[in-house]
């Protein structure tokens, strides 16, 4: 945990010295970054047996769960965005 | 939402590989893979932050009242976990509240309910806590379009400091990148606490 933070605030030091050029790359190369992450996550559940075969039954009240406690959080960050932007208008 | 599908077919060509075993299974099991592309993955969203001048400057603004965003997380999802358990009547309450304070960490939550509940509910936990980490991941621009952008961080819960955080920062925007980062410090950190307590319970 505090390596990728540590890479982190390394890359934002690099950032800063190099702000003055052309840096738009960057952002395709985040993309392309996210991807790849996104492929072995799925990998990780494909050749995982135990979620692959417990996905029909106890999969759907994991899900449900999810998306209850999810509707819970963004109602919430939902109220507080407003909150916030009150203010601005 | 063309972000989106993609997103969902390099996840489903990810199972797809796994499962067939398409991928070398040292490759898989052995995730330091994954960390490293995540390690080279900060290392360029730190890059793109740090070149972007006029964000830096926008954290000196940062408002007070987004201090309270953990807070919100987790009472959001602890009160979403409670009604879960009226409908799942198999469940009983602090089952629910347990999973649910798993807040997207997966693998520790799912090590602890485990370890306290046994193996079906460890497992429900590890499934519900990857399903919030993708949820977050694949449907991240209509959860800011519809619920705002710090929607987007309250449903990362404990992984916006990390895993989701590029994600973030691509649609909420750089200038909620240290929000986010304080945020699932804050979340990641009350994981463990909440999980035994409500294990406990």
């Amino acid at each position: 945990m505090l390596t990728v933070v540590g890479l982190m605030l390394l890359g934002v030091l690099s950032g800063y010295l190099l702000r003055n050029r052309n840096m738009k790359w960057v952002s395709r190369v985040v993309m392309a970054l996210i991807w790849v992450l996104l492929f072995l996550l799925g990998t990780e559940v494909g050749a995982n047996d135990k979620i692959v075969s417990g996905l029909p039954t106890i999969g759907m009240e994991a899900l449900l769960i999810t998306v209850f406690a999810l509707a819970g959080s963004l109602l919430g960050a939902w109220g507080l965005w407003v909150w916030i932007n009150k203010g601005k208008a | 939402m063309k972000g989106s599908l993609v997103i969902v077919s390099f996840f489903i060509a990810g199972v797809l590989a796994g499962l067939y075993g398409w991928i070398p299974s040292g490759v898989i099991t052995d995730s330091k893979v994954s960390y490293y592309v995540l390690c080279g993955l900060m290392f360029f969203v730190g890059l793109s932050v740090g070149s972007d001048t006029k964000t830096l400057d926008s954290f000196r603004s940062l408002n007070p009242r987004l201090m309270l965003l953990p807070v919100i997380t987790i009472v959001g999802t602890l009160a979403g976990s409670a009604v879960v358990s009226i409908v799942l009547k198999q469940r009983s309450l602090a089952e629910c509240l347990a999973v649910g304070s798993g807040l997207g960490y997966y693998s520790l939550s799912s090590i602890f309910i485990t370890g306290y509940k046994g193996a079906e509910l460890g497992t429900i936990a590890l499934l519900s806590n990857i399903a919030r980490e993708l949820i977050t991941l694949l449907f991240a621009p209509f959860i800011v379009r519809y619920f705002g952008k710090l929607a987007l961080i309250s449903s990362g819960g404990a992984t916006t400091m990390d895993t989701t955080l590029p994600v973030i920062v691509r649609y909420s925007g750089q200038n909620l990148l240290i929000v986010s980062i304080y945020h699932g410090f804050l979340v990641d950190f009350s994981v463990p606490w909440l999980v035994v307590l409500f294990c406990s319970l």
